[in-house]
Order: structure tokens, then C-alpha cells, then sequence
């Protein structure tokens, strides 16, 4: 199938991005939550390949991680889930791991794997500016793309990351982990401005956003991420989720009606 | 200095390197300038040297265990008594160089991860001599069995955090500390107590732990005229080892042995043997060395010893293994303890349990050499903490 092109789906703005770990609560159902979420209009999806020490993120995508990890999880497994995925939709899809697994599966194994299965980027926390030489270069051989991830603290090394930046860049709104907040900063609007002095690849806002009521405010950006709040209302029911989480991306996405994106 | 393996800023060979979120690495860097800046600085050094001698009590002794060396019968033994210093271990000499350096940075908030509890122990310490606050973080199961460690923390005025993510031991601390660090950046100071973690922490502790082995060649070369043959110490992460190695790595003739946990042996799932039993990896910000399983799944690890129960190793012994400088060998829970006794009885010296895995190696490489051969044997830590659970181990039931 045709697949969307993440820079296509986010050119205009008012974007949404969903996520879930990959065999959570089980592979079947996953894959399911995947299509829904697709369906429901999230305009990319983030597979997250579960880590036994997932250092970046809270208690939630922490107790997703383990939930796929007892439901049998490996890195082959999560490519069988992909690529029945995407027999089922054109949705830009994006693996967000860290380095090991896909370390210890080889960067270029994993890089034609993706490639094979139309998996446009890949998310990696811990695979700072410093360390991505040898798989950036592969990458581009295989015309994938590494997302970049660009924090409150980064500041002078914005030009630096951004000029590595492909797909979209990740604007992570808060310091600490992943998690769902009450109270976000407004500092993230000065660092998505600062981001697009150098680039114009779309930016996508995540870290804490759960709420449709959120999603105005970020109208600065090009789409906002939500993780943990999807991943809760799989662990509120499991095997029951789908109509759930197709009602949040929808509001999500009709949350962008509430604002206009010139801000 | 210490010898340097170092080729690239952070890199032993393939091993180090700096893998850590994008949020992190800027406090990271911060460090590596700092560092860089005050490594050589003569003030920064004479302060350094001066909480060492009047506060930690180095040097430390060369102790010659005549008991223990006729016992075996074999080459002489020699003991570094890192568990004479302040504190009870090693650990405070990495502490007070990265307190200093926080304090230098002007950091008021230590936090710090810790295992058997003589890192958090060391760290609390320092926090209190600076005035800083301290909060350590420690696995549900390592504060189980370390509570008299837990309580020494307390009574110095750190707070400790019961760690209850994963496995709930050493590895599950780190990730709680890096962690903490990502909330609370500007006014808080990482001490990473083991030679792991990305650069320029295991460069810095090595740095700073590298004072062991400074003293040690010159103790040898004053008290027997010679170097010793061997140098053994134990290796969890790496840090006391790296420390007696690093001023011998230039002496050839000096074999260096470190040694790891076998658990309850390296053909069981129960031991954290990382370079008896691990594959490359990256994982707590390096690559190195890691138990893992084939898809890069961390293990989870096990020692009797909550000190070496951590399943990578920093990215020096990686190296150094490769290119075969030193070698590593496992010693299970039954040879530490039996090593932990056997050191009680002939030399008067409770040792830790972590030390005592070191002592181990010793008591089977002693009767193989020759009476004028030397060992020394990194005496890394006091075995006080230890006693209550050795206790239990033997199925003794003690008061406390």
C-alpha cells in the first residue's frame, strides 16, 4: 500500500500524534489500537518496542513496557506486528525504542527492516546529537528518518540538532519523563520558535499532554503527541480499549477547531 | 596522572561513549567542562588532597597478611585497606572529588544511586561536610538488606528514596537517579559512584579512585622494593578496581585481575558475571559490556553482594578485557563468604562481601605462586554492613 509521508500529513498543521507499546496488553489487541488510532484520524502513529529499563519515561509507558514484555514481546514479534499493521493502513508510522535493542539487532537490519515495512522514522531517547553519526549515515542510506529531540534545556544546541532533522522534531514540553500533567510550561512556545529559525520540518509537541482542552495552546506547533494518556485507557481495560481511544483521538483532533493556526 | 586508555574524548577503544537523553546532555557536558577545568588546577587539587589526608584518612595502609599468606602458602599477600578510610570504603575518594567539583560548579543538591549503601553512605557524608542536601536512591531489595547502611544515611542527614521499578536493585537505582537528575537539572549535582554511566563519569571516577593505586605502587616500591605481581580487585561497575588498576596498567609485568559475582555460578541465570557471561551492549549512558538477553532486553542480575549486583561494567574494563590488559574471572556467593570468614579468622579483618569476592580469587591464585611473588588485593570496603546478612546466609540467627 501507498503509505503517507509524515511531512504530507503535517504540512498544514494541526497535526496528532498517537502512541502505544507494541504488544500492549497483548499483540493482537495492539495491533487493533494501532488501526484505531489510524482510523480515528491520528495523522502519525509511534510504535514504542518495549525496554526493560525505559529510563525516559514514567509509570505509565513503564507499566505498558511491561505488560508487552509478558505478552512474549521481541523485536521480530514487533515487525510481524508492523507489517500486519500495515496491510490495514497508509498511516506514517514511527518505532520509538532506545538504542540497545536496536543496537544488539544491528543498526542496518533494523534500519532495512523498517525500510522493508514502510516505517518512515525512528525514535530514540537515548541517542543523543553526540552518538548519531554511524547510524545517521545509514539511515540516509536508507532514507529513514531519525527524529530529533529537542528539550528546554537544549538551547545553544538547537542549530546543531535541527540541522540533523528529518520527519518531524520532537519538542519535548517538560523536563523529567514521560507522563501526563496538569500544568504544562509556556517555555516550549519560545523553543519551537527558536526550532524554526533553522528548519522547517514540522514540529510535534509531546511530554505531558492528555487533555483536548490542552491542545489549543500549542497551536505554535504542527501537532502534539499524546502517549501515556492512550496508554491509560488501555490499562483501564485492556482488551476493551477501542472505542475509547478512537473517542480521544477524534477529540484530539477536533480540539485543533477551537484555536487558528497562526499563532 | 593515572595512565589513560582513552583515544577519543569518552572512548576506550569501542566502549564509552555518551548515551544519554538529549535533556540530559547538556548537564552532562556541563560536568565534562567542569571537570576538564579543574582536573589540573593546582588550588582544586590541594583541596582535593586535604580533605583526603584530614578528613578521609589517607593514605590508606599496605597491609602484608603474613597469617593469610602462610596459610596458603603461596605468594605474599598484600592489602590495600581502603576499609580504614572515613566511611568504611573506597567510595568516599570519588565522593569528595565530585562534591568538591559540585561545590566548584555550585551545585547545592547531591543525589547519588547506590547498592550495598557505601556510595549513598559516602555521598551523604560529603553532603553533610559541604552543606548540601543529599538524596540517594536505592532498590527496595538492596535497602532490605543493607538497613543498617539505609539507617547511617539517614542518621547523616540524606534522604533516602526506596527504588521499587524493576528489579529493585543497583540497575534500577541508576535509572531512578538519571531520572531525578531530568526533573531537577540546575541545581543538582549527579554522583555516579561507579565507573559507569556516560563520560565523562567513568573518566572522573576513575580520576579520582586512581588515588588507591598512586599510593599502592609507591607502598610496594618503599616497603619490598619491587612491584607486586598481581593486583586483584573486585568489579561490579568498576570503580575500586579501575582505581588499583589504573598507576599499574603501564607496568606490564603486573598482571591485573578483576573480579566479578558469580551468584550462585556463571552456568545459572543467578549471577552478575557481566564479562564472563555478557555481549556488547549500550545501556546507562556507554557502551560496554552487558548481561542481556539476544533481543538487548537488560537482565535481571544476582549477587549475595548488592555492591557488584549491577549487569554491565564501565567501558574501561570492557576495554581493557579486549585488549586482554586485564583479565576477569567470577567468584560465586559460596567463595565470598568462605573468603569473608577465612579473612575474619587469620588477619583479625571483617571485609565486605564485595571485598571478600577479591579475597576469594586470591585464596585459590596464592598457592599456585611462588613465596617472594606479591599480590595485592584491593581491601575495597569494611564488611560491618555485611555481617547481619552473612548471618543469615550461614542460617544464624542473630539480635540486632
Amino acid at each position: 500500500m501507498a503509505v503517507k509521508k509524515i511531512a504530507d500529513v503535517l504540512k498544514n498543521g494541526q497535526g496528532f500524534i498517537g502512541f502505544t507499546v507494541a504488544g500492549d496488553p497483548n499483540f493482537d489487541q495492539s495491533a487493533d489500537y494501532i488501526v484505531a488510532m489510524a482510523e480515528a484520524g491520528a495523522d502519525v502513529v509511534e510504535i514504542g518496542i518495549a525496554f526493560s529499563d525505559p529510563a525516559a519515561d514514567g509509570p505509565t509507558i513503564m507499566a505498558a513496557d511491561i505488560r508487552a514484555a509478558a505478552a512474549g514481546s521481541t523485536t521480530e514479534k514487533v515487525f510481524a506486528l508492523i507489517a500486519a499493521v500495515r496491510e490495514r493502513t497508509d498511516v506514517p508510522l514511527v518505532i520509538l525504542t532506545y538504542v540497545n535493542p536496536v543496537f544488539k539487532y544491528g543498526y542496518e537490519k533494523f534500519l532495512s527492516k523498517m525500510a522493508a515495512l514502510s516505517v518512515e522514522g525512528i525514535i530514540l531517547p537515548d541517542m543523543p546529537l553526540e552518538e548519531q553519526a554511524s547510524f545517521l549515515e545509514l539511515a540516509n542510506q536508507y532514507d529513514r528518518s531519525l527524529i530529533q529531540l529537542v528539550t528546554l534545556q537544549s538551547k545553544a544546541r538547537i542549530p546543531d540538532i535541527v540541522a540533523q532533522a528529518r520527519g518531524f522534531v520532537y519538542i519535548v514540553s517538560s523536563l523529567g519523563t514521560t507522563g501526563t500533567r496538569a500544568e504544562l510550561t509556556t517555555a516550549s512556545r519560545e523553543l519551537v520558535a527558536a526550532v524554526r529559525e533553522y528548519t522547517d520540518v514540522p514540529t510535534a509537541i509531546g511530554f505531558g499532554i492528555s487533555r483536548p482542552d490542552q491542545v489549543p495552546q500549542f497551536a505554535y506547533a504542527d501537532a502534539v503527541i499524546a502517549g501515556s494518556a492512550i496508554v491509560d485507557l488501555i490499562a483501564a481495560d485492556p482488551n476493551g480499549a477501542t472505542g475509547a481511544i478512537k473517542t480521544f483521538v477524534q477529540d484530539m483532533k477536533a480540539a485543533w477547531q477551537n484555536t487558528s493556526n497562526n499563532a | 596522572m593515572a595512565t589513560t586508555t582513552t583515544q577519543k574524548a569518552g572512548y576506550y577503544g569501542q566502549y564509552g561513549g555518551q548515551f544519554v537523553p538529549e535533556l540530559l546532555m547538556p548537564a552532562v557536558n556541563a560536568v565534562a567542562e567542569a571537570f576538564a577545568t579543574y582536573r589540573d588546577d593546582p588550588d582544586f587539587k590541594a583541596e582535593l588532597q586535604a580533605l583526603l589526608v584530614d578528613y578521609a584518612n589517607r593514605p590508606s595502609l599496605l597491609y602484608h597478611a603474613k597469617n593469610m599468606s602462610a596459610e596458603l602458602g603461596g605468594a605474599q599477600i598484600y592489602l590495600k585497606r581502603e576499609d580504614l578510610n572515613h566511611t568504611g570504603a573506597h567510595k568516599i575518594n570519588n565522593v569528595l572529588g565530585q562534591a568538591l567539583l559540585a561545590k566548584k560548579m555550585g551545585k547545592q543538591r547531591l543525589i547519588a544511586e547506590t547498592g550495598a549503601g557505601q556510595h549513598g553512605v559516602a555521598t551523604a557524608t560529603a553532603a553533610a561536610l559541604f552543606g548540601m542536601s543529599a538524596e540517594i536512591f536505592m532498590g527496595q531489595e538492596d535497602i532490605d538488606r543493607q538497613a543498617l547502611n539505609v539507617y547511617r544515611m539517614t542518621l547523616l542527614g540524606a534522604k533516602v528514596h526506596a527504588v521499587q521499578t524493576g528489579t529493585q536493585v543497583l540497575k534500577d537505582a541508576v535509572n531512578a537517579t538519571f531520572q531525578d537528575w531530568t526533573k531537577r537539572i540546575d541545581d543538582t549535582f549527579y554522583v555516579l559512584g561507579s565507573a559507569v554511566g556516560p563520560h565523562p563519569f567513568p573518566e572522573m571516577v576513575k580520576y579520582f579512585q586512581s588515588v588507591i593505586s598512586e599510593e599502592a605502587r609507591a607502598q610496594f616500591l618503599q616497603q619490598t622494593k619491587r612491584l607486586p605481581d598481581v593486583v586483584i580487585a573486585a568489579v561490579g561497575g568498576g570503580s575500586n578496581a579501575i582505581g588499583a588498576f589504573s598507576h599499574f596498567i603501564a607496568d606490564e609485568a603486573v598482571t591485573l585481575i578483576g573480579v566479578e559475582a558469580a551468584g550462585k555460578g556463571i552456568q545459572t541465570t543467578q549471577t552478575a558475571a557481566t564479562l564472563t557471561n555478557g555481549s556488547d551492549g549500550i545501556f546507562h549512558g556507554m557502551k560496554s559490556k552487558f548481561l542481556q538477553s539476544a533481543d538487548g532486553q537488560i537482565d535481571p542480575v544476582y549477587s549475595i553482594s548488592a555492591g557488584l549486583d549491577y549487569p554491565g561494567i564501565g567501558p574501561e574494563h570492557a576495554y581493557l578485557s579486549e585488549i586482554k590488559r586485564a583479565k576477569y574471572v567470577p567468584i560465586t556467593d559460596d567463595e565470598a563468604v568462605a573468603a569473608f570468614e577465612f579473612i575474619a579468622k587469620t588477619e583479625g579483618i571483617i571485609a565486605a562481601i564485595e571485598s571478600s569476592h577479591a579475597v576469594a580469587y586470591a585464596m585459590k591464585l596464592a598457592p599456585t605462586m611462588r613465596p617472594e611473588q606479591q599480590i595485592m588485593v584491593n581491601l575495597s570496603g569494611r564488611g560491618d554492613k555485611d555481617v547481619a546478612a552473612i548471618a543469615r546466609y550461614s542460617g544464624v540467627t542473630i539480635h540486632e
